[in-house]
């Protein structure tokens, strides 16, 4: 009686199956496709199988591809750059909230207003000051701002919810002990958030990575990947959109697993290292 | 020794500012701009009220409200029901927390695909020789492809459900989380039914859930431009896409007029879903 699954567990998994499919069809198209012969087109069937969509992407005349090499790159350095400012800001802000102080509605608040205001509004507004300020648009300052300000919120309501499940009681033992502010947060706070740490240096470089409402008329000259993206989308009519789809696909899940295999690397290391000073 | 108040502060300002002056500043100035008045590619700094009366006089206005406010609702209402069954799945029939992360990282994963890929993904599927086309070719049920699959506000709204659900999932999933075992095993004892548990039980308690999911839904919905513009090739109209067009064309103050109408309405939105959850509880409990 015990492990006997209802009748609705077999129609509820089914369903769930049907909606990975819904996620995942389009994807497999893009990888498929990817590697459509010469002949082909943007749609079924394959005719043949090749690798000459990846190598139209590589060569110099780069038919239809646009300015896709130096726009990655773009889009690499601004979402490493906003991933680092995410997490120092970002810590500090959500530590801010261990403690009760005036102002801290306004800042969880402006947060909050900051997640929902649509993020071309934003982009605009920027726009607009920068423009009444009589000042010339660039990434390394407007750029980077602007995405700071989707990346922010992010990162402040991952650090609600670890600083949320954690004991209090922790950081009081630590102070009775005789520990320094500093010392209270290296040797107790710090390896217990790490986790979320990690998480908000991820959510900071994906959502910097995938952002262009904000950022598209502040960033100056040279566009980074989504805009040069969604330029070209209007003018595909070779597969060679989903070659790029493919690559970039494989560097992130690279990315987010080196990221997961380093963190629980560095989780392991400090245990032991605890381990071997207390043993 | 530093008081724990300016420590806090201290900890807090660098956000603060942020928020403050690329956030807060340029929405003001937003609204500020909308009564100037413009020339060709210039912002005039006069007071003129030309921008709202147009927006107040003009057809497409209402137009491009009405058709946003349809995306809006069917978007909400798909993804609350295709939401709610799958963190209703995840919480309550799969039993192993190990296969809950397996399923839940597996809905995430297609989101490591650049967004504009994810669009132009539906081109082999619902296009004039997509595989839905050619499907329903085959099996004889229609007797030419089906034009409007692609570049409408059908393949709009598809295109809308498939990125926007799992940001109804996880909110439901969170609320759902959070419900006490013992609540639910209570009304079992008590011969309640699974459709009894979830309709008296378990949808009462995922509203806050529902709410901060409706949030992220609508948001996103009334205030994105770019999915509008992909996925209907330009025959869609909105508020935003109408911003973004004045935007292009460097008519700011109309531009800005438009913008400020279209947040009141986001905005007066939001705040009536805020009344309803307190969102700091949520999070932090």
């Amino acid at each position: 009686m015990l492990n006997r699954r209802p009748l609705s567990y077999y129609l509820l998994s089914a369903f769930f199956a049907l909606f990975l499919l819904f996620l995942y069809g389009p994807m497999l198209c893009v990888y498929i496709l990817s590697f459509q012969g010469p002949e082909g087109g943007m749609s079924f069937p394959m005719r043949g199988v090749s690798l000459v969509w990846f190598q139209t992407l590589f060569s110099a005349e780069g038919r239809g591809v646009g300015d896709i090499h130096n726009s990655f790159l773009r889009s690499i350095r601004l979402g490493l750059i906003v991933a680092l400012l995410t997490m120092l800001i970002g810590v500090a802000a959500g530590m801010s909230f261990r403690r009760r102080y005036p102002g801290a509605n306004f800042v969880f608040y402006s947060a909050i207003a900051s997640m929902v205001v649509p993020g071309i509004f934003v982009g605009f507004g920027i726009a607009l000051t920068l423009r009444l300020l009589g000042l010339r648009p660039d990434w390394w300052y407007s750029g980077i701002g602007a995405q700071l300000t989707w990346s922010l919120p992010f990162a402040m309501l991952i650090m609600f919810i670890i600083l949320g499940r954690l004991d209090k009681s922790y950081e009081e033992a630590a102070t009775d002990l005789g520990a320094s502010p500093a010392q209270r947060f290296q040797y107790v706070i710090l390896p217990l958030i790490l986790p979320g740490v990690v998480g908000i240096v991820m959510a900071g470089f994906t959502s910097s990575y995938e952002e262009s409402a904000r950022a598209g008329l502040n960033i100056g000259t040279g566009n980074t990947m989504p805009m040069e993206l969604t330029g070209l989308l209007g003018a595909a009519t070779t597969p060679v959109m989903f070659a790029v789809g493919t690559l970039t696909t494989l560097f992130m899940f690279t990315t987010v697993i080196a990221t997961l295999l380093v963190s629980a690397r560095l989780a392991r290391r400090r245990q032991l290292r605890l381990a071997a000073q207390h043993g | 020794m530093m008081s724990p108040r300016v420590a806090s502060w201290l900890q807090a300002t660098p956000f603060a500012m942020i928020m403050t002056g690329l956030v807060l500043v340029p929405l003001g100035i937003i609204v500020a701009v909308s009564f100037m008045d413009y020339g060709f590619a210039e912002i005039i700094p006069e007071f003129y009220l030309g921008n709202w009366i147009d927006v107040f006089r003009s057809q497409l206005t209402l137009d491009t409200y009405a058709t946003v406010l349809r995306q809006a609702f069917i978007v909400w209402g798909v993804t609350l029901l295709l939401g709610f069954t799958i963190a209703y799945y995840l919480i309550y029939h799969v039993r192993s927390n190990f296969w809950r992360a397996i399923f839940l990282a597996a809905c995430a994963i297609p989101f490591w695909t650049s967004g504009p890929i994810r669009m132009i993904s539906w081109v082999p599927l619902l296009g004039r020789e997509g595989l839905v086309n050619q499907a329903l070719l085959g099996l004889g049920l229609i007797d030419a492809p089906i034009p409007w699959l692609l570049y409408s506000e059908f393949s709009v709204i598809v295109v809308y459900i498939n990125m926007l659900t799992m940001a109804m999932v996880g909110p439901i999933a969170n609320s759902m989380a959070k419900i006490s075992p013992s609540v639910v095993q209570a009304a079992r004892d008590q011969g309640a039914s699974e459709w009894q548990v979830i309709t008296e039980i378990i949808i009462p308690l995922v509203k806050p859930g529902i709410a901060v999911g409706t949030i992220f839904i609508v948001t996103a919905v009334m205030g994105d431009g770019f999915l509008v513009r992909a996925m209907s090739g330009n025959q869609v109209n909105t508020p935003a896409v109408a911003i973004m067009n004045e935007i292009n064309a460097f008519q700011y103050p109309p531009a800005a007029a438009k913008s400020v109408l279209l947040l009141v309405v986001v905005m007066a939105f939001v705040g009536v879903l805020l009344r309803l959850v307190d969102i700091r509880k949520e999070l932090a409990r």
